[in-house]
């Protein structure tokens, strides 16, 4: 067992610990902080078994943007902040059963797989380098890459589309002619959802029950 | 280095993610959960592509991947529950039962069916 | 001669379609017309024709129903008289329809009797039709009942002329259902539509038999011809025979309404009184005695047949004139001696007088008619049909009462009237067969009329020879003296009491103290003038047959029934006298009730019939229910209820959802671990 070894058990603890708070805690604000944590440790881990460019978009995105996506939406669908009780599901002993047989299996698995498996660390250091990584990105997966920012559009599109109140689908959801003027005369914009939250937040609450009793 | 303890932590990783997506109620609670087994497997695959070290670097690159995906899968996600919340007022999920068999009464409401001349018995 | 034919019974039929389609269009064509000439002109004709004017153009569906009626009486006459002038079968088939088996003509035969009967239907209905046109005036379906009337008068045409059996009962069948239609047209009275139902159901049941007497016969003699069938007679066995002819009876006794099929006729009165007249009095229930004269051969030779129809006509004759005696409803005094007439003309065929019976048809057909014509005068103008609220109307209706007597002197046989002739002639007839004498005339030739009449090459001339002295083959099997003696007797009993209960309607209608609050003023002239004109043949019908020797009354004969009229007559009109306000009826005391409900036969054939069968019924919907349907819903049920155990595990939590996936994977990896 050499030091990398430890340094890798002491984060990966580190990782699972906070996981499990995440998956354990209270506090919807406080998960999301755990999560923090155990991303920060899973990078310094990257860091570790020399991929040191991953580490950083993972700490860019996962850390910097991810992270912050989902506080927003903690904020937006108005989480309780604090200590609530009913975070948990009815489902929760099954998912325990589910999720301990998952982890035996997987870990038995592992284990009888890769017992004696061994890499040399040091020879991979300078593999994960930005260069190497961005040599390797731009030739050889340079089509996938390209897909991959095309699928990244849609999913933008897509967002926008869902976010909106006032286009996609107004019309086959039985909004009346009143009620969409209303909302076009409202300061829209694909950032209309937000800031009309600000402004008005009471008009939209009534289109909202409305909506509802229409789905009943 | 040890193959064994990065990929057991990965496990461990992946686990806990399923334990959160089965028995969390938030859905919020349930992206992050998924986000856990994302980098579950994210560590595997930076894991095993320093194993091989192979010219590809296929193992990180796909790991740049999967985080550019899990970004996209967040912000899709994230506007699929507000959408909800907007028409719902929940994200609970256990809560959202609309793909459940309303019809739950099978004896009672066997002759409240009308039969092929539409008449009630 | 034959496509005259074919017209004659094509014009009520087409009538029947336009006056359902166009009826009402063309009153509104007519309508100006009719102003037209309706507007005064100074020194018009008589008073009448501008009535006539006034009622018919406008119109539309009494002319499409009058018109054709009144082409298809003068193509019969014609055709009647050419038959008349030279005597001799004219067959015409437009095709021969192949079938599966046998195949079956679709042919027109005129003879001398189908030419009179046809010429007799083709008077009726025209009479009727006129009839209608005032009876039916403020009736609001007024087009369909004509269109009906048309199509019946088709029908019975078909049925009288045809040269098929198939084709006869088609007609048969179409007659039925104009029946069933005319009875019930003033369904929204649900007795009415009863007795429609009644009406159906019963003859229908005689149907089955019919139709199945003439698959018999038809098949028996390779053809459905019914000429081709008499002449397959003597060579048919006996069996055969006996077996076609019980099953053509039950059709006649269904239609010709004689026990014990015949409840439903009393019922049917429920209908407009025109069509009593036509269909339940004059043509379609003697439909029956018709075509087993039409058969008459294949009966001659199937003595137990005949025997079997001679116990009917005996019960029958004497059952409805008890009956008809006891009857309170002048509708119902007239169908129960309808019936009772009806046996008279199957029991002369039952002891062998074939033309006795035609004979009795044609005149019954007349002075039933005018009877019933004229008791719907009355009842139009008394408003009601029962015969205490009658009374007295003899001044007030002079024609009415005028032709009504010639009508019921017809019915009970009082010369000269026309019934006196042919019921005389049936009863010389029953007397000869219940003293084994041979017939006089025998099945010669009424009105020229023949069962044969063609080449004859068939051996059996003596049925197809319309002048010679006919010569009964040796093989023919007498008809028992015992059947001659039944309907020889209940003949007699028969012409007493017919000549009670016609007594006493007529004294209890015409004659006494006016019993209603209205006041009696003569029908109108539309409904007038048929009935007067229907007297005369009720009259002189008669006469006819002094012209045949085998239809002149014998002298004894006409003594004894004269004096049983006189019996019945005289002791209605004693007790009559003795207290003119009340009804003779009243000495029947306690048998009146029994006599009245017609011995109680619906209530005999409700226990033994209609409870049973309803009973069954409703085992059968209880089985249906309880065993068939609690089958396939115990089934339906058991289905949902397992899959409701399923249904438990589809709850709607995609984490439940999820959690399975998951275990199943995890199991499904423990599995192949596990294996290999």
């Amino acid at each position: 067992m050499t030091a990398a070894d430890v340094v890798i058990v002491l984060l990966g603890v580190v990782a699972v610990g906070s996981g499990v708070l995440v998956v354990a805690t209270r506090q919807l604000v406080h998960a999301a902080l755990w999560l923090v944590v155990s991303f920060g440790s899973l990078a310094a881990s990257y860091v570790v078994l020399a991929a040191e460019f991953v580490a950083w978009v993972q700490v860019l995105i996962y850390v910097g943007a991810i992270v912050v996506l989902l506080l927003f939406g903690i904020m937006l669908t108005r989480a309780p902040i604090g200590r609530s009780e009913d975070l948990d599901s009815d489902n929760r002993v099954v998912a325990l059963v589910v999720a301990a047989a998952t982890a035996a299996v997987l870990v038995t698995t592992l284990v009888r797989g890769f017992r004696s498996a061994y890499f040399p660390l040091k020879a991979r250091v300078g593999n994960g380098s930005s260069e190497v990584l961005g040599a390797s990105l731009f030739r050889t997966w340079v089509l996938p890459f390209e897909a991959l920012s095309v699928l990244l559009l849609a999913a933008l599109i897509g967002a926008i589309v869902l976010s909106r109140t006032d286009i996609g689908g107004a019309d086959s959801d039985g909004d009346t002619p009143q009620r969409r003027e209303r909302r076009r005369g409202g300061p829209g914009g694909s950032l209309g959802l937000a800031r009309r939250r600000g402004s008005g937040p009471d008009e939209d609450d009534t289109i909202v029950l409305s909506r509802v009793d229409e789905e009943v | 280095m040890h193959l064994v303890y990065p990929v057991v932590i990965a496990a461990m990783l992946f686990s806990v993610g399923v334990y959160g997506v089965l028995a969390r109620r938030n859905a919020i609670l349930v992206l992050m959960s998924v986000e856990l087994m994302l980098n579950a497997v994210n560590l595997n695959l930076v894991v095993f592509d320093m194993r091989w070290a192979d010219r590809l670097h296929g193992g990180q690159v796909l790991t740049l991947f999967v985080i550019v995906l899990a970004a996209a899968e967040v912000g899709l996600g994230l506007a699929l529950v507000l959408l909800i919340y907007r028409n719902r007022r929940t994200v609970d999920i256990d809560r959202l039962r609309a793909l459940a068999d309303r019809d739950v009464d099978p004896d009672s409401d066997i002759s409240a069916i009308p039969d092929d001349e539409g008449v009630r018995r | 001669m034959i496509v005259l034919a074919a017209v004659a019974i094509l014009l009520p039929f087409a009538a029947a379609f336009a006056g359902m389609l166009f009826g009402p269009t063309v009153s509104h064509l007519l309508t100006p017309l009719a102003r037209r000439v309706r507007s005064p002109r100074p020194g018009t004709a008589a008073g009448r024709a501008r009535v006539l004017a006034r009622r018919l153009p406008a119109n539309g569906p009494a002319l499409i129903a009058v018109l054709p009626v009144a082409v298809s009486t003068v193509i019969t006459a014609v055709v009647a008289f050419e038959q008349w002038r030279q005597p001799r079968v004219r067959t015409g088939t437009l095709t021969l329809v192949q079938t599966g088996g046998l195949p079956f003509a679709v042919s027109l035969d005129v003879d001398g009797l189908s030419a009179v009967v046809a010429l007799m239907v083709c008077c009726v209905a025209l009479a009727v039709q006129i009839y209608s046109v005032a009876y039916m005036r403020d009736d609001p379906r007024y087009s369909s009942y004509a269109a009906f009337v048309s199509l019946f008068t088709a029908a019975m045409l078909l049925v009288v002329l045809s040269g098929d059996l198939l084709v006869l009962y088609v007609g048969w069948e179409v007659m039925g259902v104009c029946s069933y239609f005319l009875i019930g047209h003033y369904w929204h009275d649900r007795a009415t539509s009863r007795a429609a139902v009644k009406a159906f159901l019963m003859t229908r049941i005689g149907d089955v038999g019919f139709l199945f007497g003439i698959f018999v016969l038809g098949m028996a003699a390779h053809s459905f011809g019914i000429r081709a069938v008499i002449a397959h007679v003597p060579a048919m066995s006996h069996t055969t025979l006996v077996a076609g002819t019980l099953l053509l009876l039950c059709g006649v006794a269904g239609k010709s309404a004689q026990f014990p099929l015949h409840t439903w006729l009393p019922d049917a009165m429920a209908g407009p009184t025109p069509v009593s007249a036509l269909i339940h009095a004059a043509t379609m229930v003697a439909a029956g005695v018709y075509v087993v004269a039409r058969l008459y051969p294949a009966f001659l030779f199937a003595p137990a047949s005949l025997a079997v129809l001679g116990i009917i006509a005996a019960i029958s004759m004497l059952g409805a004139a008890l009956a008809a005696l006891a009857q309170d409803d002048l509708k119902r005094v007239l169908a129960y001696s309808t019936i009772s007439q009806l046996a008279y003309m199957a029991g002369g065929l039952a002891v062998g007088t074939r033309d006795g019976a035609v004979f009795h048809l044609l005149s019954h057909g007349a002075f039933k008619a005018l009877l019933f014509l004229g008791a719907g005068c009355v009842i139009v103008t008394v408003g009601s049909s029962v015969l205490s609220t009658m009374g007295g109307l003899r001044r007030a209706m002079p024609v009415t009462f005028w032709s009504m007597t010639i009508g019921f002197a017809a019915l009970a046989g009082v010369p000269p009237a026309s019934g006196f002739f042919s019921k005389d002639t049936i009863l010389s007839q029953a007397w000869h067969a219940a003293r084994q004498q041979r017939p006089r005339g025998d099945f010669g030739s009424f009105a020229h009329s023949s069962v044969g009449g063609g080449t004859g090459t068939q051996g059996y001339t003596a049925l197809n020879n319309a002048h010679r002295l006919p010569v009964i083959p040796e093989s023919m099997p007498g008809i028992p003296s015992w059947t001659g003696w039944l309907v020889f007797i209940a003949g007699l009993v028969t012409v007493a009491i017919t000549a009670a209960y016609a007594t006493r309607t007529w004294l209890v209608t015409f004659f006494g103290e006016q019993r209603s609050e209205v006041a009696p003023r003569e029908a109108p002239p539309l409904m007038r003038w048929p009935v007067a004109v229907l007297a005369v043949p009720a009259l002189v019908l008669g006469f006819l047959g002094l012209g045949s020797d085998h239809l002149r009354p014998e002298p004894g004969m006409a003594a004894v029934s004269l004096l049983f009229t006189a019996a019945g007559a005289g002791a209605v009109f004693l007790v009559w006298n003795n207290d003119p306000a009340l009804d003779p009826v009243r000495l029947l005391g306690p048998v009146r009730p029994v006599l009245q409900a017609g011995f109680h036969l619906d209530n005999v054939y409700d226990v033994l019939v209609v409870r049973p069968v309803l009973a069954l019924a409703r085992l059968v919907v209880s089985t249906d229910e309880r065993v068939v349907d609690a089958a396939v819903e115990g089934s339906g049920r058991g289905a949902r209820r397992l899959g409701g155990l399923l249904r438990a595990t589809e709850n709607g939590n995609p984490q439940a959802y999820v959690s399975g996936l998951l275990a199943g994977v995890v199991i499904i990896v423990l599995a192949v671990v596990v294996l290999t």
